[in-house]
Order: structure tokens, then C-alpha cells, then sequence
């Protein structure tokens, strides 16, 4: 489980983020949701430590990520994996070496162990004979499907999705929103997706937080939405508006 | 900003792949630079020397003296904060810009140690190394256009270049080559990494990072020249 607690940031002045209280559960797909600009991937950069917040606290299970110190704070970075919108995948490394990189860096595999639990990992994403392709010869799904190969490679306790659809076809869209939620229930991953893919929101979202410029709007789930849609304007204008995006 | 890195064999794979792209990748640019800068100063240096007073040896030792001083080191890292600074840069800078830096920071990794580290040390052992190559193919250069061109002879270059060879003309021009190492690495790799804004964003590291680093030689050339000679 993952705890925001009256986390503020800014920007040269400029408020991003207004007292945010949140709780990322285990074991479910917990999204973000909210317009560009709202806040949503600043949020996830403070939770995965690329931003740090002028004040609060983030807690993974407990230990309060803002107050670690260094091994602390590499040994919970260990336990995060994360699904960048561009992939990020490493362009001069093959998908093998890609998904093989966390564990090279942080666990005491030999080669051969290693290599089968890329093949693991990749045949888990639904790849398999892609492994000395590089990135620039892969498609963007299947780019999006190596990006959760190397993100659960090591065995995580919290995914991060950052739109994780983004640039995707509608098909396989689904087919990424598919693997990630099996993931995340087959792991007990506490899982955070950023997304404005009300497709996705509908489908697999279990836990959903409306960002409104940068405050939490609105929190329940998708049973709820419908319902908290009629209730606030913000948020009917979001879900309508991400229809005809 | 740059630490203990996580694993030394990966550290050390790094540092040799590094060493491959900087050394060999460099050879031909620093091969056919150095050999025309040889050439060039000896045709140069007779054109200039006019009075039949004075012993034709002496264009051997200029080339020679003038070649481990100044041409080896200097335009050889001038050469090499176009070629590798410029690369570092741009490698770096992609690597900012396509998320893949932070990528590494979310799994705890030091980015500066694991993409910046095994340049610089790459750097600090190649650049040397090309240095001497350099001198080599300079002075050789330097030797065959006087031979080919009928301006000295072998005997008359050779002597010359002996006559006046001092050990700490080499060590000081080994000293310049490891600190503009230091400086073209280090800073094509500060560049690259702080780089922002896309694209362009990449071409305008790249472009900082080859004209500091090549302002920083020129000055560090004087510095040191100053101070040790």
C-alpha cells in the first residue's frame, strides 16, 4: 500500500500539487485520472522519487520514501517498477538485455538463471522470439509489453504505469490494459496507472482518483463513477471530453 | 554526484566498451589528422627558413619539438572534443530526453556513476594513448613529406629530431592529454545529462558541450604550459 499524506509541490511559484491525501492499494489498479496539466504525472514522479514534494509524506507500507536514507531508499526503489509513456527503453541494449538489466544490476542470478527468467518475463507479456531484436525494430506495443517485462523482472511490490496506452491502437490498448491488470491481481502489485483512457478507467480501474488542477477532486470506484459523473461537473466534463478525444 | 558504482564487473564491461568506441572509434580521424599536421608543419617550417645559415636538421627538431608540445596533444583533443564530446553529449542527451536516465534513477541506480563514470576513466586511458599515436604519425608525416618532397633527408630530419629530445617534452605532453581528457569527457557527459527540451534540445548540449570543452583545452593548454614550463 502506498500513502500520500498532504503532499504539496511547486514550480518556480506555481502550485502543482494541493495537499494531496491518497491511498494506493494492494493487489489493485489504482488510477489517476484528470486533464493534462492536472497534475497526474507530477504526482507520480513524487511517488516514484524523480520529483520530491516541498512538503508531506509517501509512504510504501509504512516507510516514509521523503525520509530514507540512501540504502533504505535504493532498497525500496528495488521493490518499484515502472512503465514510462515512451517505454525508455535502453535503444543500445536488445529486449534480452533490456529485461535482463535490473536483474544484472541487483540480484546475484548466474547467466543462465537470468536468461530464464527473462524468457519468464517475456513470455508472461506474450513475447517470444523477440529477444536480440532491439527497441527501434520492435512495434510500440511491443515496446509498452518489453517496458512490463523489465518493469517485473525483479520481483516488484509496486508498478507504476505512466499512460500506459499512450500512442497505442485500440486493440492493443486493451490488449496492454489486459496484461497489466492480470498482473497486477496475479502479484498482489499495489499498481498505479496515469491515465485519461476512460476506456481504461472503466475496464480495470479499481480504485480511481480525479485529479482537478492539481487537488484531489474526486476518489471511489468504477461503480461509483458513473454515478459521482452526474454529481460533478469537473468530472462530467473530463469523461465527456475524453470521449471524443 | 558520482558514486560507488552498483556492480564492478558491469562497471568494468562498461568502461572497456567505452574504451573501444573512444580509442578505435577515434583512430582514423587522429590517424589522418595527425598526418597531415606533420606534413604541413615541415613544409611550412622550410618555407619559413630561409637563411641558408641555418642547418635544415633544424626543421626536424621544430616538427619534432613543435609535435609533442603542442599539435600532438592540443589539436589531437581539439579533433576529439568534436568527435567524442560531441557523441557523449548527444548519447547522454538522448538518453534524458527518451526517459531512459530517469528510467535508471527509478530502479536506484546512480545515472552519473553508470553512463558518466566509464566515459570519463575510457577517456583518461584512450585519449592518452591517441596522443602518442599522434606524435608518432605526426613526426612520420612531418618525415616523409621532407623525404618525398626533396626539402630534407632522412638523416637530416632524424638528427634533428634527436638533437633537442628532452623525456619531459613527452611527459608533459602525456599530462596535457589526461587533463583534456578529463575536461572533454566530463564535460560532454555534464552536458548530456542536464540536457532538456527534446531534440533540440539534444543538438544544443552537443554543440555546448564541444565549444566549452574546446575553450577549456585551449585554456588549460596555457595553464599548463605556464605552470610546467
Amino acid at each position: 500500500m502506498i500513502e500520500l499524506k498532504q503532499v504539496n509541490k511547486s514550480f518556480e511559484g506555481r502550485q502543482v500539487l494541493h495537499d494531496i491525501n491518497a491511498v494506493f492499494y494492494s493487489g489493485k489498479n489504482n488510477l489517476i485520472i484528470g486533464a493534462s496539466g492536472g497534475g497526474k504525472s507530477v504526482m507520480m514522479k513524487c511517488m516514484v522519487g524523480l520529483e520530491r514534494p516541498d512538503t508531506g509524506m509517501i509512504e510504501f507500507d509504512g516507510r516514509n520514501l521523503l525520509a530514507l536514507e540512501d540504502q533504505a531508499l535504493r532498497d525500496v526503489r528495488r521493490e518499484i517498477g515502472m512503465l514510462f509513456q515512451g517505454t525508455a527503453l535502453f535503444d543500445s541494449l536488445t529486449v534480452e538485455q533490456n529485461v535482463a538489466f535490473p536483474l544484472e544490476m541487483f540480484s546475484k542470478m548466474n547467466a543462465s538463471e537470468r536468461r530464464d527468467r527473462v524468457n519468464f518475463c517475456l513470455k508472461r507479456v506474450n513475447l517470444e522470439n523477440v529477444n536480440n531484436k532491439y527497441p527501434s525494430e520492435i512495434s510500440g506495443g511491443m515496446k509498452k509489453r518489453v517496458g512490463i517485462a523489465r518493469a517485473i523482472a525483479l520481483d516488484i511490490k509496486y508498478l507504476f504505469c505512466d499512460e500506459p496506452n499512450s500512442g497505442l491502437d485500440p486493440i492493443t490498448s486493451r490488449l496492454i490494459d489486459e496484461l497489466i491488470n492480470e498482473i497486477t491481481h496475479e502479484y498482489g502489485i499495489t499498481n498505479v496507472i496515469n491515465s485519461h483512457d476512460m476506456k481504461t478507467v472503466f475496464d480495470i480501474g479499481d480504485h480511481i482518483i480525479f485529479l482537478y488542477k492539481g487537488q484531489k477532486w474526486w476518489e471511489g470506484n468504477r461503480e461509483d463513477l458513473k454515478h459521482a459523473q452526474t454529481q460533478i461537473k469537473e468530472l462530467d466534463q473530463f469523461i465527456k471530453a475524453s470521449y471524443f478525444e | 554526484m558520482i558514486s560507488k558504482p552498483e556492480k564492478t564487473n558491469i562497471f568494468l564491461k562498461r568502461i572497456s566498451d567505452e574504451m573501444y568506441k573512444i580509442g578505435i572509434g577515434s583512430l582514423p580521424i587522429v590517424a589522418i589528422t595527425a598526418l597531415f599536421i606533420g606534413a604541413v608543419t615541415t613544409v611550412q617550417t622550410a618555407y619559413q627558413l630561409v637563411s641558408g645559415l641555418i642547418s635544415k636538421s633544424v626543421i626536424g627538431t621544430i616538427v619534432s619539438d613543435s609535435t609533442m608540445l603542442e599539435l600532438g596533444p592540443t589539436i589531437t583533443c581539439l579533433v576529439l572534443s568534436g568527435k567524442v564530446g560531441a557523441h557523449i553529449a548527444s548519447e547522454i542527451g538522448n538518453m534524458r530526453i527518451s526517459e531512459q536516465i530517469d528510467a535508471l534513477d527509478v530502479m536506484g541506480i546512480n545515472a552519473p556513476a553508470y553512463l558518466a563514470l566509464p566515459k570519463i576513466i575510457a577517456g583518461i586511458i584512450m585519449i592518452p594513448l591517441l596522443n602518442f599515436i599522434a606524435i608518432t604519425l605526426s613526426i612520420y608525416g612531418g618525415y616523409m613529406a621532407g623525404e618525398l618532397s626533396g626539402i630534407l633527408t632522412h638523416q637530416e630530419f632524424v638528427s634533428g629530431a634527436r638533437e633537442t629530445f628532452k623525456g619531459f617534452t613527452l611527459v608533459f605532453s602525456t599530462i596535457k592529454a589526461f587533463t583534456f581528457a578529463f575536461i572533454i569527457t566530463s564535460v560532454s557527459s555534464y552536458q548530456g545529462y542536464y540536457t532538456s527540451g527534446g531534440a533540440l534540445g539534444v543538438g544544443e548540449s552537443s554543440t555546448r558541450a564541444v565549444v566549452f570543452s574546446s575553450v577549456l583545452v585551449l585554456f588549460f593548454d596555457y595553464l599548463l604550459a605556464e605552470i610546467l614550463l
